[in-house]
């Protein structure tokens, strides 16, 4: 038993390493982000590897969903937006006017706050942005409908009834076929802007769980104001505020002996 | 200030108390052995038993900040800090329980010039001296001062290790009791293991102040 802890420790920690040595999987340089004249993101540099959790934590208004919605240009409806600097993802900026908007988003996938399945059944949810990408073929669908609900953690509960309203869920079953849907169309990233935030803390430890199991495949950003949830699920922690990215390093070192008072006084609940 | 602030804030002020009790008790120890005051080592022996209801308060105070609030950084560095050093506390006022103990088993003072020659007298001073500065370390909040104790430790250490050789030239030079040589040479082991927590608190007070951890390692 103690052979086995200790060779999943070394594996653990080699994978660790491995994870450190790998080329950024994510990038910005020198980003600046604007709401018509006001300043919400001030030179944000960050860098993070593949196959790693990074939350972004801070005070409400701080920049951090901002920064988050970067990475699928999101933030381009919004009309008064724009911003400075490089967004890169796997060595590209994906600000370049050559970057298809719709091919981006097939390798960032996206998960909210408020679970928000269509009103159409479990299969129909996951199946949509392949049937989008003009994926008709059953037995392809079926497949892929399946491995996403297995990697969601959710095909075991519903397998049976597939064909089932998905409103018909709880929210946590709601947010973790969200999570499938995501994961239907293959991405490589999935941003999560507080994912768990309106879920019972039952569910709130299926989709953390859930997070630490995606991590192997996926690299994920998530916004979240739950702090043990940033401690606990996260590789990395990014800390903003007042649009500035105060301090970025691994989450044990955030959360045990911080560098900057501010970030200190921020998970301790001093302010914000 | 928040709920978890007033929390630590309570927390520290029952360890202070726990430091002074201490530092009384290993004072009142030398007076008990040195004088063979069983007076005084029976106030001791009744004090031990609210050094012992205090520990379980500040435990069940550390479980319960733990459990409720979910201390971060500083904070969560300062809780583990106060539950080791509560724990070194109560070893330090068994030690001078343990003293008292002692008076009031041994029928007969011991002889100015056996304590002399082991440097009884020194050894309490030291260890009393050293109670002292983490007591004011940790008030203040100063490394320097807890760093100071590293030093006095060594010395009470020096002292414990030629215990033994003075005490058993001297039995075979003055005929002294042998159980009594042993009593003496017990209570020359307790004040060098007080030294030891003292150095324990202090090395944990630098823990919460600075993140570093001294813990087996050299002492500088």
């Amino acid at each position: 038993m103690i052979m086995r802890i200790e060779s999943i420790k070394n594996y653990k920690m080699q994978e660790q390493a491995n994870a450190e040595t790998r080329p950024y999987k994510l990038a910005t340089r020198n980003v600046n982000a604007y709401y018509g004249n006001k300043k919400v993101l001030q030179d944000v540099n960050m860098q993070v590897r593949p196959n790693t959790v990074t939350a972004l934590i801070g005070p409400s208004g701080c920049g951090k969903s901002t920064f988050l919605r970067l990475f699928n240009r999101m933030n381009d409806y919004i009309d008064t937006f724009r911003k400075e600097g490089e967004i890169i993802i796997n060595g590209i900026d994906i600000y370049r006017k050559k970057i298809k908007i719709e091919e981006l988003r097939k390798t960032i996938g996206m998960v909210f706050q408020k679970p928000n399945p269509f009103p159409k059944s479990i299969y129909e949810n996951v199946a949509y942005g392949l049937r989008i990408q003009g994926i008709n073929n059953k037995t392809t669908l079926d497949e892929i409908v399946e491995k996403s609900l297995i990697q969601s953690a959710l095909w075991e509960e519903v397998k049976d009834d597939l064909k089932k309203n998905a409103l018909a869920l709880s929210g946590g079953q709601q947010q973790r076929l969200c999570i499938a849907r995501a994961l239907a169309v293959e991405p490589s990233v999935i941003l999560m802007d507080e994912p768990a935030s309106a879920l019972d803390p039952v569910s709130t430890s299926k989709i953390e769980d859930l997070i630490y199991e995606l991590k192997q495949h996926y690299t994920i950003l998530i916004v979240t104001h739950n702090m043990h949830q940033a401690g606990r699920v996260s590789d990395k922690t990014g800390f903003f505020y007042l649009g500035e990215l105060v301090e970025f390093g691994d989450t044990k070192q955030i959360f045990t002996n911080p560098k900057n008072n501010k970030t200190e006084n921020y998970i301790s609940g001093r302010f914000g | 200030m928040t709920l978890l602030e007033i929390e630590l804030k309570q927390l520290r002020q029952a360890i202070i108390e726990m430091m002074a009790l201490a530092k009384k008790q290993l004072e009142k120890s030398k007076d008990a052995f040195v004088n063979m005051d069983t007076e005084i080592a029976q106030e001791i022996i009744h004090t031990e038993k609210r050094m012992n209801a205090m520990e379980l308060s500040i435990d069940r105070h550390c479980e319960n900040i733990f459990a409720l609030f979910n201390p971060v950084a500083t904070d969560l560095r300062f809780v583990i800090a106060m539950l080791k050093i509560n724990s070194d506390l109560e070893r330090i006022a068994d030690y001078a329980d343990g003293i008292a103990d002692y008076v009031i088993d041994i029928d007969k003072s011991f002889s100015k010039d056996i304590l002399n020659a082991v440097q009884m007298n020194e050894m309490f001073d030291i260890a009393i001296s050293m109670v002292n500065d983490i007591y004011v370390a940790f008030d203040k909040e100063d490394t320097a001062l807890a760093r100071k104790v590293f030093k006095e430790d060594a010395a009470l250490n020096e002292i414990n290790a030629n215990a033994s050789k003075v005490i058993s030239e001297f039995v075979k030079e003055t005929h002294t009791l042998f159980r009594s040589s042993l009593y003496l040479f017990s209570t020359i082991r307790k004040v060098e293991r007080v030294g030891d927590h003292v150095k324990n608190v202090a090395e944990v007070i630098i823990f919460y102040l600075e993140a570093e951890v001294l813990k087996h390692k050299k002492k500088k």
